[in-house]
């Protein structure tokens, strides 16, 4: 499931995870969270950008457990819910947000 | 709703200790076997890790992997206290036999002498060996 974006083929897999992280831009992230009927605002965002920090500090995507502490500890406990994150990415924040973040699919999402 | 992805599970807590012998690159045990360790974090076990022979290379600073065309996967091994695996022990002899000590690790750990390792490992359950 390949994405178009700036008359560019990004190559993705068949759930929609882009295959070579480098190829990520802001654009694409748009288009893929069209994709997801996600309307990104500056909240999505915050999460998205979260989560390239963390890939870009330990290399992996984090599970939705960890992600949520994660979140809890730096953005505040306000945020770093699960109420709050599935609001924002309804099927689920690991996996939706990883997906526009450019992440590969978390590491303990089975 | 609150906490319903938490995987709350009721089953007896079983001692989980997962020995690491390998150096990283080469074969692919290390990187299966820590991405083992982060998946089974979420059932509420009580798991260590454990650092012995050419396992310690795993945890040694300053990976430099382009020239093998590998990804250096040695940052992740930071993400376990996020994952709340905090037990990690290195075995002693082999971290000195290969001239390091703890301040070449990239993530804090006990170091153990191997006798004391042959004890905990006594006490564990399950052991698995990547």
């Amino acid at each position: 499931m390949d994405y178009t974006v700036n008359d560019q083929t990004i190559n993705a897999d068949e759930e929609g995870y882009i295959t070579d992280i480098s190829t990520w831009s802001i654009d694409l992230a748009g288009t893929i969270a069209e994709t997801e009927n996600i309307d990104m605002g500056d909240d999505h965002w915050e999460v998205v950008n979260f989560l390239r920090d963390y890939y870009e500090e330990y290399q992996i995507a984090p599970a939705v457990r960890v992600l949520t502490k994660a979140v809890k500890k730096s953005l505040g406990p306000e945020k770093g819910n699960s109420k709050y994150l599935y609001e924002l990415f309804p099927y689920g924040p690991a996996k939706q947000a990883c997906k526009i973040a450019g992440l590969p699919k978390p590491t303990g999402c089975v | 709703m609150e906490d319903f992805e938490d995987n709350e599970f009721d089953g007896p807590i079983k001692k989980f200790m997962y020995v690491n012998r390998k150096a990283p690159y080469g074969t692919v045990y290390a990187l299966e076997g820590l991405e083992v360790v982060l998946i089974t974090a979420a059932f509420d076990q009580d798991v260590c890790l454990v650092f012995v022979d050419d396992g310690v290379f795993q945890i040694k600073k300053d990976q430099e992997t382009t020239g093998i065309n590998m990804k250096n996967f040695s940052p992740t091994y930071r993400a376990l206290e996020g994952y709340d695996v905090e037990k990690i022990y290195v075995e002693k002899e082999s971290l000195e036999s290969r001239g390091f000590s703890e301040d070449d690790l990239v993530i804090p750990v006990e170091i153990l002498s191997s006798a004391e390792i042959s004890e905990l490992m006594d006490a564990q359950d399950v052991i698995v060996t990547f």
